[in-house]
């Protein structure tokens, strides 16, 4: 397995160069440097002058990709694309385009965004696997139907209204949590409870629904018929037997998204008020940050490796049978 | 899980069963202190005066940074004030030789202007840890880093150094002041001085900034005394002692850019640009700009006292009632970030935001009209005894013609009927009721509203698009007709070519949002048979256009620096032409009387002879129709009674001193408004158990199932 994992880790290396290069060619196919330059120094008396020096300062005013004027490796290392590109890989994230510490901007905005994230995905995945398993149970019967109904109605209904019902009606009406807002500490309970709270009704519709297709075809197997003639109740069979088989799929949409968590959820952090990193990405798209946009983009795709990684050394958790060569 | 419910149950009982409400966003032991809860929807880039220019960062470093001047709180026209200036200052004229003059002086004799300042005495600094030399150089190893007022801090006097330091920070290339091209052309020196910054910055790069900046002299500045300096400006400009109102002009301690060289701290992202250090009423105490921001009563404040005198009637609404009092009448700031407009607005409602502008979504909500079109609010704010307030703002937003386009530019008389057809067809009276809420006035020329130069009644109607009929009355579509015929496109057919005449609009709007709004603008063009075509582009391409001139028509706006004409004239100067100078001519007009004009008119004080002037400008103007003049909007603002001394002084960036907050009513009143209702929850609860009986029955029949069965 220790073979398996290096080779996994070193093929990290090309897929990351060329996240980046995809991410450069994207970026500055759309933006140039001055471009970046006049949206940092505003719209008043903006002079070439001001635009120049800014790109200057920040090291904008050399070639994007190759430089004509310099020699040998330098033709190569004197261009916007290598000075942007060689700290990401020892996680020098550098300064963002308006002068900010981006390591120290993402190591802030993570904790609220994970304050969120973590309970939704736990209580999310314990909601979800109990109510699919209930289902099961009550397969045949008009519970079952009334709870399949329910599902796909709270499956059609947008994410945003959820949002905004659950702030009108449990934050105005009932008064029983702040509308928006949030606090470091034990303090930031009273501010996540409705974003969790709206996190797992709001994907209860399409998580249950989804478990109850994996545990209705574990719960086919001749193993689940051995195990009831043998006298175990409905209830034994479905939460001790049929779950555990059913791990290696559920496992595989968990570990994944895990490293990811930290990177928040955009609609949920803006209507809640929530200071996490949901945002960062899209409002740096938006000033043209460059410095930020790469750092995400770098810090995501690595995330996400880790994340393939990690679901594949779960697999030999779960299931011995498998083994990673 | 069920035990996870159990805990939220009884947190919920037990905060119920407590003064507190369950829903209030901020610590409960602040409910006392008279503290002002605010909003803010976009984190501010730069709290660095020399950098900061946006009226969210204003409303920060506004309340931290004092400036040498300020704008009387409660009288209007804006007039300005001395703040750290102990007087205003004594100017003196100097023609090319050196030489004073004295009277009345031409304004083409005068080749400099000296502006000697005295500032006030016994000013101090707030606390800061930069102030302590110590800490300069190494930080204490012990320090936590989780706040910069957790360091050793101290103090100093105000000098007129600190005031030259900051006016060599905007003219430090690596600063990037936003107005340093402009003081350029004003400050005596300033060009070469920057000239000198980037050549230091070239050979000498281990010099820290502080031993950069201070070690050339800026030749247009002296100074005097300790308290007492003087600034050389270029020709006559009287304009300039505005700037000296604005944050830019600041006075900046040259220890606050020591400390934060400190690697540690910049690490941390703890910089001058984030963390201000000033002589204002408030100090920022934290910064956090994805949460919140909180400004804390500065305990160095200089005596500052309520304004005792105000405009007439202002008396009668309460606003002298803290005449006299020592500011700043609240204790302490909170900003919090609000990036959507429901939950900011139904908290303001809840009580836990003293004061709110209105979207366009809760307008309804706010605002209603009478059958006669006047507004007022409806029944739901009167009740909780909220006020709004309305003022037309400093703004001026308009659709221009580029000048320089073949066909609605130039100075051709074909072209000049055309503009004046469209500006007749384009009715900004039903953009602003449809698209404003009728939160807007229409302009009848550049110069908003309670600026010198703007006119009122029949005396500042636009004659080309109006007429007086007891009011203005837009003239009629058939005159606008007219003027296409004359202009030699009868019926939207050019006559010249046969073709439909097709007009093109530049814009950056292109989302849903904007759709409304440009099918409102082709049908106006269609009233009189002109064909709009919309190039809808992206901020960056559409930018390039205008500065490359080749938008044909746009929207534009321009928000005042400083209340005097010139900063609203000035867009319509030739040499301030966007495609051809890279100004803030957006249209790219030149006429050559109005430049003459605008020349004369830039240096004069406000007499009666300079409104004379500003009137022949709008007249020609008026009649060049560089401009669809568009609207100045209107600002609509609300706040709760327990929210006092608001008023709508537009150009003061400090009011937030003179505000003072009810706190024990504001308390009483968010209590009111926000008991918890759990009922409902024990209606959802006793529903669950309901749906459990068939659960359990159906539960029991499977388990004594046999299996035969």
């Amino acid at each position: 397995m220790i073979n398996y994992i290096i080779r996994r880790l070193l093929y990290v290396l090309p897929v990351l160069i060329g996240v980046n290069i995809l991410t450069f060619v994207l970026f500055f196919v759309v933006n140039t440097p001055d471009d970046m330059a006049r949206m940092q120094l505003g719209d008043k008396y903006v002079s070439q002058s001001a635009v120049d020096n800014w790109k200057q300062q920040r090291g904008y005013d050399l070639p994007l990709l190759w430089n004509e004027q310099a020699k040998g490796l330098q033709q190569v290392q004197q261009t916007i694309f290598f000075k942007k590109s060689i700290g990401l890989f020892v996680f020098d994230l550098g300064i963002s385009d308006n002068g900010r510490d981006i390591v120290a901007d993402i190591s802030q905005r993570m904790w609220p965004s994970l304050a969120i994230a973590i309970p939704s995905l736990i209580l999310g995945v314990l909601v979800n696997i109990t109510f699919a398993l209930l289902l099961i149970f009550y397969r045949g019967s008009y519970l079952e139907f009334v709870g399949v109904f329910t599902c796909v109605a709270l499956m059609s209904i947008s994410g945003l209204f959820y949002i905004i019902a659950g702030q009108y009606f449990v934050g105005k009406l009932l008064a029983l949590t702040p509308i928006s807002g949030y606090a470091p500490g034990m303090d930031a309970f009273k501010f996540i409870v409705l974003p969790v709270f709206i996190g797992v009704i709001g994907g209860l519709g399409s998580g249950v629904r989804w478990y109850r297709s994996l545990f209705l075809e574990e719960a086919s197997k001749d193993y689940v018929r051995t195990a009831k003639a043998k006298g175990l109740s409905e209830l034994q069979v479905l939460f001790k037997h049929v779950l555990k088989n059913a791990l290696i799929p559920i496992l595989t949409g968990i570990v994944v998204i895990l490293p990811l968590l930290f990177m928040g959820s955009l609609i949920t952090e803006s209507f809640f008020g929530i200071p996490g990193l949901g945002s960062y990405t899209i409002d740096a798209i938006a000033s043209q940050d460059f410095a930020i946009v790469r750092s995400m983009v770098f810090l995501g795709s690595f995330l996400y490796i880790i994340g393939l990684l990690l679901t594949d050394i779960s697999y030999t958790l779960v299931d011995p049978r498998v083994r990673l060569n | 899980m069920w035990k996870l419910g159990v805990l939220i149950v009884i947190y919920l009982l037990i905060s119920a069963c407590t003064d507190g409400h369950l829903n209030n966003p901020y610590v409960q032991s602040d409910q006392s202190q008279a503290i002002i809860y605010t909003s803010f929807s976009e984190r501010p880039k730069h709290l660095d005066p020399a950098k900061s220019y946006s009226s969210n960062e204003y409303a920060v470093i506004g309340q931290v940074y004092e400036s040498l001047f300020q704008y009387h709180y409660l009288k209007k026209p804006y007039q300005l004030e001395p703040l750290l200036a102990s007087d205003m200052p004594t100017l003196q004229y100097f023609n090319a030789k050196g030489e004073a003059l004295t009277g009345n002086v031409d304004a083409k004799k005068i080749a400099f202007s000296d502006y000697t300042i005295t500032i006030q005495q016994d000013v101090r600094f707030q606390p800061h840890p930069s102030f302590n030399k110590s800490l300069h150089k190494v930080l204490p190893s012990d320090w936590d880093q989780q706040s910069l007022y957790d360091l050793p801090l101290a103090t100093r006097l105000l000098t007129a150094d600190d005031f030259i330091y900051q006016i060599k920070r905007l003219a430090d290339p690596a600063g990037q002041s936003p107005i340093a091209g402009l003081m350029a052309n004003h400050i005596v020196g300033f060009n070469a001085f920057s000239q000198q910054q980037a050549q230091l910055l070239s050979d000498q790069p281990q010099l820290s900034k502080v031993q950069r900046l201070q070690s050339v002299p800026l030749l247009g500045i002296k100074k005097l005394n300790d308290h007492q300096f003087k600034i050389r400006i270029k020709g006559k400009y009287p304009q300039f002692i505005n700037w000296l109102a604005m944050p830019f002009f600041a006075p900046m301690p040259w220890e606050a850019d020591a400390f934060y060289a400190n690697p540690r701290l910049v690490k941390k992202n703890i910089t001058l640009d984030w963390f201000p250090v000033g002589t204002g009423a408030f100090y920022l105490y934290e910064n956090d700009p994805n949460r919140r921001m909180v400004l804390e009563k500065n305990p160095n404040f200089h005596p500052d006292y309520y304004p005792s005198e105000a405009d007439e009637g202002l008396r009668e609404k309460g606003l002298l009632i803290d005449a006299g009092k020592r500011l700043p009448l609240s204790d302490k700031v909170i900003f919090s970030l609000e990036k959507e407009t429901i939950p900011y607005w139904s908290k303001f409602l809840q009580g836990y935001y003293d004061a709110s502008g209105i979207s366009s979504d809760s307008f309804d909500q706010a605002v209603s009209f009478s059958s006669d079109g006047e507004f007022g609010l409806t029944d739901n704010m009167l009740q909780r005894k909220i006020a709004l307030q309305t003022a037309v703002t400093t703004s001026s937003y308009y659709l221009g013609f580029n000048m320089l386009d073949k066909v609605v530019g130039g100075d051709s008389e074909r072209a000049r009927k055309l503009r004046q057809a469209i500006s007749i067809a384009v009715d900004y009276e039903e953009y602003i009721s449809i698209f404003l809420n009728g939160r807007g006035v229409v302009a009848q020329g550049i110069i908003p509203p309670e600026i010198f130069g703007s006119l009122s009644g029949k005396a500042g109607l636009n004659p080309v698009v109006y007429q007086w009929d007891k009011q203005p009355v837009r003239r009629s579509l058939n005159e606008a007709k007219k003027l296409l015929v004359e202009a030699g496109y009868p019926n939207g057919l050019d006559q010249k070519s046969g073709q439909p005449l097709v007009l093109y609009f530049d814009t950056m709007d292109s989302g849903p949002d904007s759709k409304a709004r440009l099918n409102w603008l082709r049908k106006q063009f269609s009233k009189i048979d002109i064909q709009l075509v919309v190039r809808g582009t992206d901020y960056n391409r559409f930018q390039e256009k205008m500065r490359n001139g080749h938008a044909q028509m746009f929207m534009w706006g321009w928000n005042a620096d400083y209340p005097d004409p010139e900063n609203f004239l000035f867009l319509l100067y030739g040499k301030n032409s966007k495609a051809l100078h890279a100004g803030e001519n957006a249209a790219n007009y030149q006429n050559t009387q109005f430049d003459s004009l605008f020349e004369k008119m830039s240096s004069m004080d406000n007499t009666p002879q300079r409104q004379q002037i500003i009137n022949q400008m709008i007249g020609i103007a008026q009649q060049d129709a560089p401009w669809l003049w568009g609207f100045h909007p209107k600002a609509f603002s609300l706040h709760h009674h327990w929210y006092k001394n608001a008023y709508p002084n537009l150009m003061a960036n400090n009011k937030t001193k003179y505000i003072k907050v009810d706190a024990k009513q504001r308390a009483e009143y968010q209590k009111k408004w926000n008991k918890p209702v759990i009922w409902p929850l024990l209606v959802i609860a006793l529903l669950i158990l309901v749906l459990l009986i068939p659960a359990y029955l159906i539960y029991r029949r499977l388990e004594q199932a046999k299996a035969y069965d």
